[in-house]
């Protein structure tokens, strides 16, 4: 399997340009997702019942519905009714608004873990809403949405693979069509790509690490 | 806070206030004034409905029916076209600038500083300059004895000295009414006394109003102005410190006195 160190040296090289395309999908999508996701969270939370509800129907739908259809639909369907996307921004939509749905759900879910109590003193100090969201639930709520935030985008980055079937040249797309042409090349290929993605993961999984030691220790140090 | 008080006109009124928890009713048409500066001790069986009473005031919850007046504003309730109709945030938040409040449990901010749980509601709510605040916050940490825990953060200190933050944070606000609900009922009997302490300190001091709600009698008694005696949702029974813990008329205040020492 090792006897030639050259064919594998050839398939890296072939695929390292895909695997900053990876990158610039995967950076450009986990931002679209946080905004998304802190959107749609607040959302769900707000005062409003409109409001919740709108972002509710959002969430269970895009979280409802499986991924490659919603970038099926985004980039082959949409422009049927006019809304055109070049592939790269039909593969970044369908990610934010798929993980942003998922997101949401833990932007959710650490804000109504502050206890009630720290709303209550809150307001018997006479902050308006907004300022108890501000500098008192979401700080909080910060450090426990950050170790999920962060599995999410490891989660976004393994989804980022799907754009290959919108033909968007990232690494699976690539390490495919080198596949394809010379069969010989399968196994070099597929373990070139494990290691690639794990490379890619490794930084945000080490980040995630640190959130979740941190978030462990309580909140007494800043 | 902008018209002057009527003389005579009590600081808060409770008129026919009666407060329903589903199918528990634990007020029942509840009359109670508090005057400028009077200090009230509330005291009474468990869920007689004490911190109902003062979470009403402190707009955490929300009254079934009755008016409660602060400065003779209905503070649930505001005029439209000469009706009441139920208040909103802004009419709640004009009202709630006067009305401070200390918890059980503290309920302290714990990712903030002790002295930026003291600062930040001066500098954002009532428009303080941030060095001006911190000056008036570390006075008033000094005044309840943690000048030297100001860089702390609320988890690194003991019960006793977390409550004694949340009484400087409230009243560094300058509220017209301070409410404190058995604010020594969650701590190690040691801690007790330093916290009564600081209550006597800030009550002699000062000339805000108070509602205290506490098992505490000796406290009671040298901090109040008057006891009132809550039993099944009204007002069994009230008076001087001296009329209520040493000449009880009725026989459930007797024998709620007689328990209660008893345990302690
Ligand atoms: N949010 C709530 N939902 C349902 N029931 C409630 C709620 N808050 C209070 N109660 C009930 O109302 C009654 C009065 O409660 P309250 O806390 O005012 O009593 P209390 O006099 O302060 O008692 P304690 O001395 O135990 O603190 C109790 O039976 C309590 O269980
Ligand atoms: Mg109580």
């Amino acid at each position: 399997m090792w006897d030639n160190i050259n064919v594998y040296f050839d398939i890296l090289h072939k695929l390292l340009p895909a695997g900053w395309m990876t990158i610039k999908i995967l950076v450009t999508s986990a931002l679209l997702t946080y905004l998304i996701a802190f959107i749609a969270g607040l959302g769900r939370v707000s005062q409003f019942s409109i409001i919740r509800t709108l972002t509710m129907i959002y969430v269970e739908l895009f979280r409802g519905t499986s991924l490659l259809v919603q970038m099926f639909w985004i980039f082959f369907a949409l422009p049927a009714f006019g809304v055109e996307f070049s592939a790269f921004w039909a593969g970044v939509l369908a990610l934010s608004l798929n993980y942003g749905a998922y997101a949401s759900e833990v932007v959710r879910g650490s804000i109504l873990a502050i206890p009630k109590t720290q709303t209550e003193a809150s307001i018997a100090l006479n902050m308006t809403r907004w300022q108890r969201l501000k500098l008192v639930i979401l700080p909080q709520a910060f450090r426990i949405m950050l170790p999920g935030l962060g599995n999410n985008s490891i989660e976004l980055l393994k989804g980022t693979s799907l754009v290959s079937l919108i033909t968007l040249g990232d690494l699976t797309y690539r390490g495919l069509i080198i596949q394809n042409t010379n069969l010989s090349y399968t196994v070099p290929v597929f373990i070139l790509l494990l290691i690639l993605y794990f490379i890619i993961a490794l930084p945000l999984i080490i980040l995630v690490r640190r959130l979740e030691a941190s978030a462990s220790k309580g909140v007494a140090k800043v | 806070m902008t018209k002057n008080p009527v003389q005579n006109q009590p600081l808060v009124k409770y008129e026919k206030v009666s407060k329903k928890f589903d199918d528990l009713e634990v007020l029942k048409g509840l009359d109670l004034d508090i005057n400028q500066g009077e200090r009230v001790a509330l005291i009474g069986p468990s869920g007689s409905g004490k911190t109902t009473i003062i979470r009403m005031l402190m707009t955490l919850e929300e009254p079934t029916s009755g008016i409660i007046k602060v400065d003779g504003t209905p503070l649930w309730h505001k005029e439209v076209n000469g009706k009441l109709a139920p208040a909103d945030e802004n009419h709640l938040r004009k009202i709630r600038g006067d009305i401070g409040m200390v918890f059980q449990q503290f309920n302290l901010f714990p990712h903030m500083t002790i002295l930026r749980n003291v600062t930040e509601a001066q500098v954002h709510v009532k428009g303080i300059p941030k060095d001006e605040a911190e000056k008036r916050a570390i006075t008033m940490l000094e005044k309840v004895g943690l000048g030297e825990k100001v860089d702390a953060y609320p988890l690194q200190l003991s019960g006793g000295q977390q409550q004694r933050v949340a009484i400087a944070r409230a009243v560094v606000m300058q509220p017209k009414i301070m409410l404190f609900d058995e604010v020594t009922s969650a701590l190690d009997p040691e801690l007790v006394g330093e916290v009564l302490e600081v209550i006597k300190e800030i009550a002699k001091e000062s000339d805000m109003a108070m509602i205290l709600v506490t098992h505490e009698m000796d406290f009671a008694r040298d901090v109040a102005d008057r006891i009132v005696f809550l039993h099944g949702g009204l007002i069994e029974e009230q008076g001087s410190p001296k009329e209520i813990l040493e000449n009880p008329q009725s026989s459930r205040l007797q024998s709620f006195l007689k328990r209660f020492l008893s345990t302690t």
